[in-house]
């Protein structure tokens, strides 16, 4: 029993991490219908970001600085991912060049970026550090709840992060962003550059991915350069997932479906595992997942399409 | 060929001068549509466009816009040359209404939410609430003039509103902030016979309730004659009629046609 326990919280820890970058790419592939696969890259971005902080920092820092650090290191990848999504966006809006090739480019040259900032290492360690898991205020929490701290950490980020997208994207920058994705000429219409926006929307998508990477690298104590394969995959197995699952619940945001959307996704993964899968097939059933989640949607459409086709087509 | 009376009492909006248009230039498919096109849209009329298929009617509001670049001329908004202004800023100037219905409003938002963007037009978009409760009476007696039904619909998305309402909105969403030209690029082409008609009588409504000025292009000749305050035919670049500020009175869906006729029998249809 402790044991399927145990699972259940690795799933839904990992399931949290990843939901902040399904959140991030539901604002790319979903609202700005951009397909980025620059996250294969910012994804190790903000790991290697993490490993290479932490590690410098233990050493510079003491007292109360050394607790904040790792906290801070989190908004450093954040920024950092951003900056990559802009350069992304950048590529595409300014220079012309398509979606998938912009964010092709993007994600080859962070291969090189990432080797720089871990120093040329591909995994790069850094036991016993302070981390967002075990500095203040997670140290004050009482024994109980002390044993759960990492899950109940990934889970306070992934609440703030959702509550933030959502308030953003109610706002009059985050309405516009919204129709941007839907109906460019309309954008346009309101003489405002819609390229501007597409980068906005990219540094978001990437920011939340880097952070995702950043607390993946400080959970498991070590980044990974490696750790970026197979993000777009599942990211947008996750968003669609979620999006179609749920997206019969009333008041759901689609932010919590995309977070909910990373958690099944992670149990389906976890319970082919446990039921024997070799670890080496895990990509080709990701890729194998996201496949049939794609064409259930497909179908989906294709029923509802007809009668209603405009509607299904808006969505 | 009749010229634009130019009348110094008048102030011109929108200048095209000397304009050029070549369409796949330097390919074997280079089609010259301008040379030397020259029009004046003055402050308050309410032009018609007719002309066939290819006669320039689209592309000269496509130039005013900025969707297309000029191959050479000029183009001014008032005071200001406007030849190089990129698309989106002109739009600050500058409503327009496309024959999609679906180009003029965002289907997944809401009613409520398109009429907010709509109302925030040439102030910047920030982080302050997306939806202002207070505007919502005013958005109500906005939508109230369309007689649709659609102020007890604020919530709705507009993905799921017929045509006829789409355009409507739309009509109503290119003109809630002020402007100094509406563009109506064959904005009733894609209706059935009856929203045609209703969404027409809107657009006079509004333009004239609203002192605006107007550009509009169709095929409906009926439409061409009954409303505007000046007719243009065009084709193969050139403007065949323009009944000036004044001499709109003088041509009926008879005398259009019967010009249109002989364009298409020297072109050979």
């Amino acid at each position: 029993m402790s044991i399927v326990l145990s699972l259940i919280e690795t799933v839904l820890r990992e399931g949290f991490i990843y939901g902040l970058m399904a959140m991030g790419v539901y604002i790319t592939y979903k609202i700005l219908d951009f397909p980025d696969l620059s996250v294969d890259g910012t994804f190790p971005l903000g790991a290697c970001i993490a490993a290479a902080l932490l590690s410098f920092g233990a050493g510079h820092f003491t007292g109360p600085m050394a607790a904040v650090w790792p906290w801070l290191v989190c908004v450093i990848a954040f920024l950092a991912g951003a900056g990559a999504g802009c350069v992304t966006g950048l590529i595409h809006v300014k220079a012309g060049i398509t979606d998938l090739l912009s964010g092709i480019l993007v994600m080859t040259a962070m291969w090189s970026v990432n080797l720089i900032i871990t120093g040329k290492s591909a995994i790069l360690q850094f036991f016993n550090r302070p981390t967002i898991f075990n500095s203040a205020p997670v140290t004050l929490l009482p024994e109980g709840l002390y044993a759960h701290r990492q899950l109940l950490v990934v889970l306070v980020f992934a609440i703030v992060v959702k509550l933030l997208l959502d308030w953003f994207l109610k706002t009059k920058k985050g309405l516009l962003l919204r129709s941007a994705g839907d109906n460019h000429q309309f954008v346009t219409s309101l003489a405002k550059d819609q390229g501007k926006l597409k980068i906005l929307g990219l540094a978001l998508g990437n920011g939340c991915t880097a952070l995702a990477g950043c607390m993946l690298a400080q959970l498991n104590e070590n980044a990974d350069i490696n750790s970026g394969k197979g993000m777009v995959v599942m990211a947008l197995a996750a968003v669609i997932m979620g999006t179609s699952i749920f997206k019969r619940v009333k008041f759901m945001k689609a932010t919590t479906m995309a977070v909910l959307g990373a958690i099944v996704y992670k149990a389906c993964l976890q319970v082919a595992l446990q039921l024997g899968l070799p670890n080496h097939y895990l990509k080709l059933l990701m890729a194998v997942l996201l496949f049939l989640v794609l064409l259930s949607d497909r179908i989906k459409r294709k029923k509802k399409g007809g009668a209603s086709g405009h509607a299904a087509a808006a969505k | 060929m009749p010229q634009p009376q130019s009348d110094a009492s008048r102030k011109a909006l929108v200048r095209l001068e000397h304009i050029e248009k070549i369409f796949n230039k330097d390919s074997v498919n280079e089609v010259t549509l301008f040379q030397d096109f020259n029009l004046t849209i003055y402050e308050g009329e309410f032009i018609s466009v007719v002309g066939s298929n290819g006669s320039g009617k689209t592309t000269t509001l496509n130039l005013i816009c900025g969707s297309l670049p000029v191959d050479g001329g000029r183009i001014w908004l008032g005071e200001k040359d406007i030849t190089h202004m990129p698309e989106y800023r002109r739009n600050a100037a500058i409503g327009r209404v496309f024959q999609d219905p679906a180009k003029g409003t965002c289907p997944s938002l809401t009613i409520l939410e398109n009429m907010s963007l709509a109302d925030n037009k040439g102030k910047p978009y920030g982080l302050s609430r997306g939806v202002n409760r207070k505007r919502i009476d005013f958005y109500k007696s906005q939508l109230e003039l369309l007689h649709l039904g659609l102020e007890e619909k604020l919530d709705l998305q507009v993905g799921v509103l017929s045509g006829g309402q789409r355009q409507a909105l739309a009509l109503l969403i290119a003109t809630l902030t002020p402007i100094d030209l509406l563009v109506l690029d064959e904005h009733t082409a894609a209706l059935d016979p009856k929203s045609s008609e209703n969404v027409m009588a809107l657009t006079d409504e509004i333009v004239k309730a609203k002192g605006l000025t107007a550009i509009m292009v169709t095929h409906n000749l009926r439409f061409a004659v009954e409303y505007g305050t000046r007719l243009l035919m065009m084709d193969k670049g050139h403007c065949v009629i323009d009944s000036g500020p004044d001499g709109k009175e003088h041509y009926q869906i008879d005398d259009l046609l019967k010009v249109f006729n002989e364009i298409s029998i020297e072109c050979g249809n």
